[in-house]
């Protein structure tokens, strides 16, 4: 589960602040922290920081308060909730931690953060509810290993918040405050703000290629599948737009996508473009694996892909649906939408 | 598209044992009811947990899986040891991060556990939709004698045990709670063969927790609040070679709310709430216990004749005893009657020289109940007490009887102290 991070502050001192926790001096970041907030108190970004300097120093319970405040007095930014979330579940409070991320959500549906985590959440209860119906605490070897790596997971406290560089500033002053994330974070609040659905893993492989390849609609009077509904060409292409992703090939990857593409907010293809390019051509070594991909054909030239994808780099790990609306372009399969969850 | 899946899931699971024609209503807390109605209200605690699962189970098959959650949320708060509700939730959460595709969709988990809580699920759900018996009687369930106030019967295809209140004589329904019978089914032969047995018992003893504790100690955890042993095997159990001891009604361990409907060795095992519940009822000694592979129902009044024809050929032994005449008293006596190592030749010379030397017999036969022996519709099972006075002797006891219909006449086949 990740925490989310601040974006990089106009400020000097925040930007000074930022500098020191990315070298892991985390007493001398907070007290320039907390020096910025002696003249505003109510800052959003200072406090957020604070909140996530605290994380570091392993004070879960202040870092909590410093976050619920910030839920009250900013209940419309995600980021708040999502880290209280992060916290409440290194503390095993998963019922706190799902409500806090639901919040999250309602507060900005497409924010990947809080929809991977929440996800976690789910997993982490489901196994605990399992747990309790068939008395698998005791004895189990299987079961425990499985839970101590998901501990693992949720143990925000090792992991240092990523914080991501966010290349444009946040236009909105105050709410904007904390934005990006560690999980491919969205900057929520923010109004012009960039990926929504963004960090997703590049997706190296489609382990499962549908098996169920949508149902053959031979005999079906209205939707006729010509012969070109060959849900191989679909799933290729899948592969190829995650391979590129992998493999850090901005151009292979920004080429997957039509013309048409929705961007998650709505924003400018190019604001999205840009922002694509900085995550993907930043060389780093993941890991994504492709699970139960489906295609189902709503028409000749258009097709919708569901799978589960797992993402997983040396410092952070998601798994999360997605969805991707696929159209034919000549003899191209591209991506027409791309959603998280469902 | 994953949470249509778990619907389709859980709505086959669900669907995969026939639900009685009559119950196809899946209506929410709606059940089909006789048109007695309203007898619901009786207090009936014991459905609530069953009640808010099986509304759990239909929201998931609306699609409604907020609903769902929610509805499984109360159940825990209330029962947080029914570990079915938990196997639910589990899935519920689990459908929000990845498609599932049946009831217990947990990894690694053995899959003979699952199967348990798959099968409660179902056992659990038939009960909520099925009928209850507002204006019926079992048809066994011939007549109560006065003195017993409630009797127990046991549905071994339905896991249910239904509770009948003596109003009159006439058995009504009161309750019913979801049991828990031996993991080979019923219809129990030999010992360690793991199913229960059916036929026509009565409670024996009351082994209360601390009296469990004291007898069985950490072992008697098994049984949870309290136990009540019946007398398997019975006469005619023993007459056809059954073997087997220990068949209890009894609840289940503290740590679990309820067990799967096939898990005791023979046990019929309540939750340890509804064993409390029917302990209130329980006179030991004479509280029957009725257990059938399926029971028949008939309408309240439809046990007339049959009663008042067994209840004549009862009068007319008694009287036949007090007038003397041992061949009179004797046509009573099938020919296959037996007695412990009597049978019918050795039964009659014992009558005659015994009747010979009186000068007068007085038979007086009281608090009569009489029970059809489940699986054999001609065979009855007959409980009095005898109050025998005679010229030289006399004596007073308990006495059972086992009546069997012989082309239309009733005959004795076993007789002894109850």
């Amino acid at each position: 589960m990740g925490l989310a991070a601040p974006v990089p502050a106009q400020n000097d001192e925040l930007q000074e602040a930022q500098q020191l926790l990315k070298q892991g001096q985390t007493d001398r970041a907070l007290e320039r922290v907390e020096q910025y907030l002696k003249t505003r108190p109510k800052d959003a970004r200072g406090r957020f920081l604070r909140g996530i300097l605290l994380t570091e120093q392993n004070k879960p319970n202040e870092a909590i308060r410093v976050f619920t405040e910030l839920t009250q007095d900013y209940p419309e930014l995600p980021e708040p909730y999502n880290n209280l979330a992060v916290l409440y579940a290194s503390q095993g409070q998963y019922d706190k931690a799902r409500s806090a991320l639901e919040m999250a959500i309602r507060t900005h549906p497409s924010y990947a953060t809080a929809h991977e985590n929440l996800g976690d959440i789910y997993a982490k209860m489901a196994s605990q509810a399992y747990d309790k119906a068939l008395q698998l605490d005791k004895g189990n070897q299987a079961a425990q290993t499985k839970l101590n790596l998901i501990k693992d997971l949720f143990s925000s406290g090792q992991r240092p918040p990523k914080v991501a560089a966010r290349t444009e500033p946040s236009v909105k002053p105050v709410p904007a405050a904390p934005v990006a994330g560690s999980k491919p974070a969205t900057p929520a609040a923010p109004p012009v703000a960039a990926t929504p659905a963004a960090p997703k893993p590049p997706v190296v492989a489609a382990k499962e290629p549908a098996k169920e390849p949508a149902k053959e609609p031979a005999r079906e009077p209205v939707k006729i599948a010509p012969s070109g509904s060959n849900p191989e060409a679909v799933l290729k292409a899948v592969e190829s737009w995650a391979a590129a992703w992998a493999g850090n090939d901005v151009d292979g990857y920004l080429a997957r996508y039509a013309p048409g593409f929705k961007t998650p907010d709505g924003e400018p293809r190019k604001a999205w473009e840009n922002e694509r390019k900085l995550r993907i051509a930043k060389p780093r070594k993941i890991e994504v694996r492709v699970e139960a991909a489906k295609v189902t054909f709503n028409d000749a030239n258009r097709a919708t892909v569901t799978f589960r994808q797992h993402y997983r780099s040396n410092s952070f790990k998601a798994s999360a649906n997605k969805t991707l609306i696929m159209v034919k372009s000549g003899n191209q399969w591209l991506i027409q939408e791309e959603l998280v969850g469902g | 598209m994953k949470r249509p899946l778990l619907a389709c899931a859980l709505m086959a699971a669900i669907t995969a044992t026939a639900l009685t024609p009559s119950s196809t209503t899946l209506a929410l807390g709606n059940r089909p009811l006789s048109s007695g109605g309203g007898l619901l209200g009786n207090g009936n605690v014991a459905h609530a947990a069953e009640a808010l699962l099986a509304q759990t189970l239909m929201a998931i098959a609306s699609s409604q899986f907020d609903i769902a959650l929610a509805e499984i949320e109360k159940v825990l708060q209330q029962y947080p040891n029914f570990r079915l509700a938990h196997l639910i939730k589990g899935d519920l959460l689990m459908a929000r991060v990845r498609p599932i595709s049946s009831i217990g969709s947990a990894s690694e988990a053995p899959a003979e556990r699952i199967a348990d809580l798959r099968d409660e699920a179902r056992a659990r759900l038939i009960r909520h939709n099925q009928e209850r018996p507002v204006d019926r009687v079992p048809r066994a369930l011939l007549q109560l004698d006065p003195a017993q106030k409630y009797a127990f019967v046991v549905d071994t295809s339905k896991y249910t045990l239904y509770v009948f209140e003596n109003n009159n004589g006439t058995p009504r329904y009161i309750a019913d709670y979801y049991t828990t019978i031996g993991r080979n089914g019923s219809e129990k032969l030999r010992e360690g063969d793991k199913k229960t047995p059916l036929g026509v018992y009565h409670v024996t003893s009351n082994l209360p927790r601390e009296q469990l504790s004291k007898t069985y100690g950490t072992q008697s955890a098994l049984y949870g609040d309290g136990a009540f042993p019946i007398n398997y095997p019975n006469e005619w159990d023993r007459r056809r070679g059954r073997d087997g001891h220990g068949i209890w009604l009894h609840g289940v361990p503290f740590d679990t709310y309820s067990r799967p409907p096939r898990a005791s060795d023979g046990c019929v095992a309540l939750t340890n709430e509804d064993l409390l519940a029917i302990s209130k009822h329980v006179q030991v000694g004479l509280t029957p216990v009725i257990i059938a592979q399926d029971v028949e129902w008939v309408e309240a009044g439809a046990a007339k004749t049959a009663r008042s024809t067994l209840q004549q050929s009862i009068e007319d032994w008694r009287r036949d005893w007090e007038s003397r005449d041992t061949d009179k008293y004797l046509r009573h006596y099938s020919a296959e009657f037996a007695s412990g190592k009597q049978n019918l030749s050795s039964w009659a010379q014992q009558k005659r020289s015994v009747n010979a030397g009186k000068s007068w017999i007085k038979v007086k036969v009281d608090g009569v109940s009489m029970f059809l022996y489940p699986g054999h519709e001609n065979l009855a099972v007959v409980t009095f007490e005898q109050d025998y006075a005679s010229s030289n002797i006399s004596n007073k006891m308990r006495k059972r009887q086992y009546w069997q219909r012989e082309n239309g006449h009733w005959r004795i086949v076993h007789e002894g102290a109850a």
